[in-house]
């Protein structure tokens, strides 16, 4: 057969088949990570079909969906989001932070994963889907809750830990001697610092300038930026993604808006590809092996953070009904964990990384909106009126 | 007045709230697509939304209408100062208008612009707050108020129905 002809079937087949994966996850209100993943893992080497031809392209598609899936992230936020966010959750984000890290950390050592790994690891555990659960707010009708913005600031924080957590691991990874190891951590760091800082304070004056009244040139100029960004923030080790990440972040007000429905359908291609390609280089012979370390990773990290959401409602002075909302919600793992278990895998050298990863994540994505709706099924039906008859209140 | 409170929801949006005399929690999430949502919750459990309703910027306007439009009017110096994108306008009826001569209510203004009229000056003499029995002549200026877009719709009304 012609060479592109079968790459056409080849990309065209796989694409078809995410979008009909899609379909039957949005039927069950489920996220459809896993089944992207789990298609990944059908096409892969080891698996049913083998993909050959377009693996390439996929690949490429693959470091564009990191980038544009950070870069969507961060334009999410504005610069004094963060800073605010950072403010009031400081010590509860530092709580998820250890209570999700360390149990990822320790069990990847007890699974014998090794100690670079085992950080990337800890990373997987640590960092709830921030795509994820906010599909799950919306759809149940969380939003205008009051334990909501509890569970929010604590997505707020962990991805901004991300972004100082993956260039250390990333400058980890290089190795070498301590020195050179601490010279490159702190290289990475005042990186992320600098541009951090310019994407709040400048970030009126860039939005300004990336925009013009075109959508298609605002199109180019936003992703020639953020790739070049990217490729800086790469070569300093701080990771493409995080690069992408702090140029979301300098975008704000009318201009992310307006990024964002441009862009939603280019993040959408390509992070399907990225799942799709992280299942296409993962062995599921290796997954499968791997099942009970997982289900123990999953039960485990399910747990912590189902009571880091509820000490975190908690806090605020929300009701038991709400602190297990809240602590529901952050359940699900998803496509920052990825991310990062990609890092890692190509850091580390370690084909059980990917394979715990993507297993975990499949089961993660899965139970924690299940967890979220039954904990939202508690709540007993109250009819609106009558309203029992009380004192005005003030 | 009850207190409003705003809370800032990192990539959603931003949410108003407050608690009704009887102690009921309601309140509005503006999402940054633009979309509004009123929820309130059931006294069983105040965190949580018994339920909401989404609303586009139309039915806001609509439902704002409901709960007496006419504060605006009332407030409106105060407003003016506070709010960017109100604007004041005022609108000649020409000859060709086919409100000329029938009752200012048949024009649905309100309903369908979110503009109110706030007065009707003819020959230098002010009617203010014209009901909707007000009849309308040609060569009468209406004194409107509201967002600019909503003001051009009007004037193409008056003009063209």
């Amino acid at each position: 057969m012609h060479g592109s002809a079968l790459f056409f079937l080849e990309l065209g087949g796989v694409i078809l088949l995410l979008g009909l994966l899609g379909r039957l996850s949005a039927r069950f209100g489920l996220s459809p990570i896993p089944l992207y993943l789990l298609g990944g893992l059908a096409f892969g080497h080891g698996g049913l079909i083998p993909v050959v031809t377009s693996e390439t392209f996929i690949e490429t598609g693959a470091t564009l969906g990191v980038v544009l899936l950070l870069l969507m992230l961060g334009l999410e936020y504005t610069g004094a989001e963060l800073v605010a966010s950072l403010r009031t959750t400081t010590r509860a984000g530092i709580v998820d932070l250890v209570a999700n890290f360390v149990p990822g950390f320790l069990l990847g050592l007890a699974f014998g994963l090794g100690f670079l790994p085992s950080l990337f690891l800890g990373g997987v555990t640590y960092i709830s889907s921030s795509g994820v659960v906010a599909k799950l707010l919306e759809d149940l009708g969380w939003t205008g809750n009051r334990e909501t913005p509890a569970v929010l600031s604590l997505l707020v924080f962990e991805d901004l830990a991300m972004a100082v957590i993956l260039p250390i691991l990333g400058a980890l990874a290089l190795g070498g001697t301590l020195l050179g190891t601490v010279a490159s951590v702190l290289a990475a760091l005042a990186a992320v610092g600098l541009i951090l800082l310019g994407a709040t304070r400048q970030s009126a004056r860039f939005s300004r300038w990336v925009f013009s009244a075109s959508d298609e040139f605002n199109l180019l100029t936003l992703l020639g930026v953020t790739l070049v960004v990217a490729g800086f923030a790469e070569q300093l080790s701080v990771s493409a993604g995080v690069g992408a990440f702090l140029v979301g972040i300098g975008v704000s007000g009318e201009a992310a808006h307006r990024a964002k429905r441009f862009l939603e359908p280019l993040r959408d291609l390509f992070a399907a590809m990225f799942f799709v390609f992280f299942g296409l280089t993962t062995d599921p012979a290796v997954l499968i092996g791997a099942a009970l370390p997982i289900a123990v990773l999953a039960v485990v990290t399910g747990l912590s953070k189902y009571y880091t959401g509820k000490w975190a409602a908690k806090r605020v002075g929300i009701g038991e009904r709400g602190q297990a909302r809240a602590g529901s919600a952050l359940i699900a793992r998803g496509e920052f964990s990825i991310i990062i278990a990609g890092l890692g895998a190509s850091a580390a050298g370690d084909d059980r990384l990917p394979a715990v990863a993507a297993g975990y994540v499949i089961v993660m994505a899965t139970a924690g909106p299940i967890a979220a709706r039954f904990a939202g099924r508690q709540k007993s039906k109250t009819p609106i009126s009558p309203i029992p008859e009380r004192a005005p209140v003030g | 007045m009850s207190r409003l409170e705003e809370t800032q929801l990192p990539g959603v949006g931003v949410r108003y709230d407050f608690h009704t005399g009887q102690g009921q929690r309601v309140g509005v999430v503006h999402h940054l697509t633009g979309r509004k949502e009123v929820f309130f919750c059931g006294p069983e459990d105040p965190d949580g939304a018994t339920a909401a309703i989404n609303l586009s910027d139309d039915d806001s306007r609509a439902l704002v209408d409901a709960l007496g439009g006419s504060q605006v009017v009332s407030n409106l110096t105060h407003l003016k100062q506070q709010i960017e994108g109100l604007a004041i306008d005022w609108l000649e009826i020409p000859n060709s208008s086919p409100f000329a001569g029938h009752p200012l209510g048949d024009a649905h203004i309100r309903t369908r612009t979110g503009v109110s009229v706030v007065a009707v000056v003819r020959d230098e003499t002010p009617f203010p707050a014209p009901g909707p029995d007000f009849q309308l002549e040609a060569g009468d200026t209406m004194v409107v108020v509201g967002t600019s877009e909503g003001i051009t719709e009007t004037a193409e009304i008056m003009r063209s129905g």
